[in-house]
């Protein structure tokens, strides 16, 4: 076993591992963040997507003792005092989600192709997004939530400049 | 009575037709869900499965000691230890009398016919330590030949199960001449041979995985009075109806809940060996139990999709007017009959024809054993086959004729003032406006630009071809009408349930019988429920999935929630509107019959007397002012089975760009015009269209379960099994004609299988359309850039054909161009 400290949604924790243990794993089995889901066992579909220090990455892909000193954001510490993220705000408007097991990646993901590409192309969200797999939507919808997440922040922080 | 304005003022904009935001996302965009695997009970152990990797084989023995030795392992269970309890995985429709149906166990005892059958369950506290133990189960397997190719299996050289004595699982024919709804078919083919154009064409539905995006999981709690069983199904009754048929549990002492559900497609729409094998483990043992499968095993386990060869003959006159068609269908089973299984292809049967007016037609399926994973539903089941099948059909014959494709379809298709029509098939159709859907598509798609453009391509010996692909599809959906499918010997009915519950604080409870896995129906009855009731849409609580909640249903498949389901909803809700009414009468001083309800009042007709549900609702639950002989409730139970299938229709439309000279497609545009009778809510419908379109699209581009020549599923996983990415799909254009049904009173007709239906043929007809010059007239699907730069290839072989000079690749001035090929380009 191995100890770790990680910070998750804001709490610190620190916990001992086995050192295989995945850090979807971790989340879920060990701190009960089960929005973070597994849908694959490749790395092919981003359900389990979150943030480590801001940047997306695939949950199953990273070992807990990887994320060890390091901040991790999941799809359930997104949302600030009650308030949903601009993208989850989108996900909810644009009907970009119907049975919402993939959802929680794609928002993280969404949230990194929107973090280094304010304005994005219809063609750059759907390459943006390309490693997280829908079987619902046909992307339709998600592209379009993400084109609406942008103009969203992108007015707020206009807002905040001007203001 | 304030509620009573403010409902006045809210019925200028009723709830139906609304694109509502969904009531689910909420807790679904903030990881706030209850997916199977999330559900963690005091004690609970996990399982894991020990899986065959043989296609087949006998079971020599199996060792199980080291691994009930190792480190947090509670039990080891062959199907040997089970086989008492685990019950059998059965079939709901044996499709004929004489069907030779395998026994399937949950947990192989002594054969296995396909790789990834269950061998052994391993319990241990962990889902880790469960693995690790799996690992340590040493089976000794007796190999036996495997058949696992279609056309091989219906030699019977090789057999999956030695014991049936053949491969064949049933035979199955519609004849319309034998049943009295067309001619002879023969005659008319023979007919056509002289005089007319026979259509002679051999096509391949490939086998497809559902793909949901949840892996299945199952929880198990035996320790109350009750057995719980928490599953990601699209059918939790059906689910308990099969393990009270075979496990010897009685149906009284089972509670199936499906709590949220990531999906299914059909894929869900099962009673697994994983399910049974949990629920034997947990009784063995008295303790919570939970399997969460891996991905790989949702591909060897989880049934596929499809997997038929089809021989089609089309007779037509000269002017291309079509006089007959027949079937011939070979359809891959699998290992075993699943629930629905041989059904599949049935369902079929009254699809072949599909909007046209045929004189003669006829059906015949052979349904085939192999060694491969089950088949049973997948979006769609048996209508896109069917679907696929005559819409290449129609192209090939307006290619024969030599007209544009659309014209063949116009000269064949039922006309708008021809319903209600009764098919060749002998469905009846209600409702439908061909010319309608198809004219407001073209306009939409540019047909008539595109179709210049194509020429011009033609012309110029453009390298990239265009092509135009038409799917003027209907289906037939809303399953189903319980005498129709006891007619077909299927072994429950087709009907669904309701309850309305009008609580006393003015908030209503709606149980519904279905099973929604991502659809929105707790949306979509709250519009409905909203408007029927007069009360507000938030006001609404839509409950389902739990057989202790929701005691009767028949579950979710075959686009039939809405149209049976609703419906059962819209009647439960007339039948509280009635007790309601007495009550209001006795509070308003005035007789029943001078009732009347609208926008959630009831008022006397001539007075402006009024008083709304809510109050009804409340002075009911105090009972203190009833009328005499009036019990205290309005609430209502309704069960609604329907008079006929749904008949939704489309006209899509698809431009595909072939690169001649790499074989690569992409597409350039997709419209679709789907009539699906009234829309309760525009928004869900949009993503049930898009979403159908794309799993019809991967078909047609990128999706196929392959095996090896040992059986083993090779496209086992997302890295082999190519679904589509965002990367890969395009933004659609989709809208509607409105043609009600008029077998609901809400005039709805299924939309969930619709998209997936009707898009796989206008891509394969677009792409086969660019290159149909070449002396192209099928490409298999998937239509992968090998297969299509082939075709091209092996037609213009043919001498005569598809002659054309070698042209650049590249457009001058396009960026990212291959330096050689640039060179060469600007030397030509």
């Amino acid at each position: 076993m191995t100890r770790i400290n990680v910070t998750v949604d804001g709490v610190s924790y620190s916990d001992e591992v086995e050192p295989r243990t995945l850090l979807v794993q971790y989340l879920r089995e060990g701190l009960g963040k089960t929005g973070t889901v597994v849908g694959c066992d490749t790395s092919n579909c981003g359900a389990c997507t979150v943030h480590l220090d801001g940047t997306s990455v695939k949950s199953c892909n990273v070992l807990a003792v990887q994320a060890d000193g390091h901040e991790v954001t999941t799809i359930e510490g997104l949302a600030e005092n009650g308030e949903l993220h601009p993208v989850q705000q989108a996900f909810h408007e644009c009907h970009a989600l119907q049975c919402g097991y993939c959802t929680p990646g794609m928002i993280m993901q969404a949230c990194d192709v929107l973090k280094n590409n304010p304005d994005p192309s219809e063609q750059e969200i759907r390459e943006g997004l390309e490693g997280n797999l829908c079987r619902c939507t046909g992307y339709h919808n998600i592209v379009k939530a993400v084109q609406q997440a942008a103009g969203a922040m992108s007015s707020s922080s206009s807002q905040a400049v001007s203001s | 009575m304030t509620i009573t304005e403010d409902r006045a003022a809210d019925a200028a904009s009723p709830e139906i037709g609304k694109a509502r935001r969904r009531k689910e996302d909420q807790r679904l965009i903030t990881g706030r869900t209850r997916w199977t695997d999330n559900i963690q009970l005091p004690g609970m152990l996990h399982l894991a499965m020990v899986r065959s990797p043989f296609a087949h084989a006998t079971i020599s023995s199996i060792d199980v000691t080291e691994a009930k030795a190792a480190s947090g392992v509670i039990g080891v269970f062959t199907g040997e230890d089970l086989k008492d309890i685990q019950g059998v995985n059965i079939t709901a429709w044996p499709v004929s009398a004489e069907q030779k149906t395998p026994d399937h166990l949950p947990v192989a005892v002594s054969h296995v016919a396909h790789a990834g059958e269950i061998v052994a369950v391993v319990a241990a506290r962990s889902a880790a330590a469960a693995r690790d133990a799996a690992e340590l189960v040493d089976v000794d397997y007796a190999e036996l030949p495997a058949v696992l190719d279609l056309k091989e299996a219906a030699k019977d050289e090789v057999l999956a199960h030695p014991d049936l004595g053949t491969n064949t699982s049933a035979v199955w024919q519609l004849d319309s001449a034998g049943q009295g709804s067309g001619g002879d078919v023969e005659e008319a083919i023979a007919k056509a041979r002289e005089s007319g154009i026979v259509i002679e064409r051999e096509y391949r539905q490939q086998r497809l995985i559902p793909a949901f995006m949840e892996p299945r999981s199952t929880v198990v709690d035996p320790t109350g009075e009750q057995v719980t069983m928490w599953s990601a199904t699209q059918v939790p009754h059906v689910l308990r109806f099969c393990i009270a048929a075979t496990t010897g549990l009685p149906e009284s002492k089972i509670r199936v809940i499906a709590p949220d559900v990531g999906g299914g497609f059909g894929g869900k729409l099962q009673t697994t060996p994983e399910e049974f094998a949990t629920l034997a483990v947990a009784r063995k043992l008295g303790k919570p139990v939970k399997y969460t499968e891996t991905r790989s095993e949702t591909m060897v386990s989880g049934h596929h999709g499809r997997d038929q060869w089809q021989k089609l003959t089309l007779a037509a006159e000269k002017d291309g007017r079509v006089t007959a068609l027949k079937v011939d269908l070979m359809a891959d089973l699998g290992a075993y009959a699943a629930l629905v299984g041989g059904g599949v292809p049935v369902l079929g049967a009254w699809m072949f024809n599909s909007i046209y007016k045929f004189d003669a037609y006829q059906f015949n399926l052979t349904n085939y054993y192999t060694n491969k994973t089950w088949v049973d539903a997948y979006r769609g089941a048996g209508r896109p086959e069917a679907t696929y099948a005559i819409e290449r059909l129609m192209d090939e014959l307006a290619a024969e004729v030599g007209v544009d494709p659309m014209e063949i379809r116009e000269k064949n298709w039922i006309t708008h003032d021809e319903f209600p029509f009764t098919t060749v098939a002998g469905m009846t159709y209600d409702s439908g406006n061909y010319e309608a859907a198809t004219e407001k598509a073209k306009e939409l798609f540019g047909y008539d630009e595109l179709r210049a453009e194509q020429k011009r391509r033609r012309e110029s010996n453009d390298p990239v071809q265009l092509g135009i692909g038409i799917s003027t599809f209907t289906e037939m959906c809303g399953l189903a009408p319980s005498r129709i499918l006891g007619a077909l010997n299927y072994g429950a009915g087709g009907w669904e349930s309701a309850s309305i519950r009008m609580l006393a604080t003015g908030t209503v409870e709606v149980i519904t019988g279905v099973s929604p896995h991502g659809q929105g129906h707790e949306t979509a009855w709250s519009q409905i429920v909203a408007d029927k009731l007069g009360v507000p849409f938030e006001s609404v609580e839509v409950l389902h999935g739990d057989t202790q909640i929701a005691p009767k249903g028949m579950d979710t498949y075959g686009s039939r929630s809405l149209v049976v389901g609703g419906e059962a909803v819209v009647r439960a809700a007339d039948k509280v509107i009635e007790k309601a009414k007495v009550v209001a009468a006795h509070l308003l001083e005035a007789s029943v019959d001078d009732i009347e309800f609208s926008a959630g009042t009831f008022g006397v007709k001539g007075t402006d007397k009024g008083i709304s549900m809510p109050e009804v609702a409340i002075a009911t639950w105090t009972g203190h002012n009833l009328p005499d002989g009036v019990e205290p409730s309005i609430d209502a139970d309704a069960t609604f089975d329907p008079d006929n299938f749904s008949f939704p229709h489309g006209t899509h439309l698809c431009a595909m760009e072939v690169d001649t000279e790499t074989g690569a497609t992409k597409m350039r545009k997709y419209v679709c015009v789907d009539d699906i009778g009234t829309i309760i809510n525009p928004l869900i419908v949009e993503g049930q269209v898009h979403g159908g379109l794309v799993q019809g699209i991967a078909q047609a581009l990128w999706e196929g379960a392959e095996y090896d020549e040992q059986g083993t599923l090779v496209t086992g996983s997302f890295v082999d099994y190519t679904l589509p990415t965002s990367a890969d799909t395009i933004s659609f254009v989709t809208d509607h004609t409105v043609s009600p049904s008029t077998y609901n009173s809400l005039g709805t007709k299924g939309v969930g299988e619709a998209g997936c239906i009707a898009s796989t043929p206008a891509v394969v007809n677009a792409i086969v359309d660019a290159v149909r010059q070449f002396g192209v007239n099928d490409i298999l699907m998937p239509c992968t850039p090998e297969r299509v730069w082939k075709a091209i290839e092996k037609g213009r072989s043919v001498p005569g054909e598809g002659e054309r000079d070698a042209q650049p690749h590249f457009d001058e001035g396009v960026p990212n161009q291959d330096p050689g090929a640039a060179s060469e380009g600007s030397q030509a």
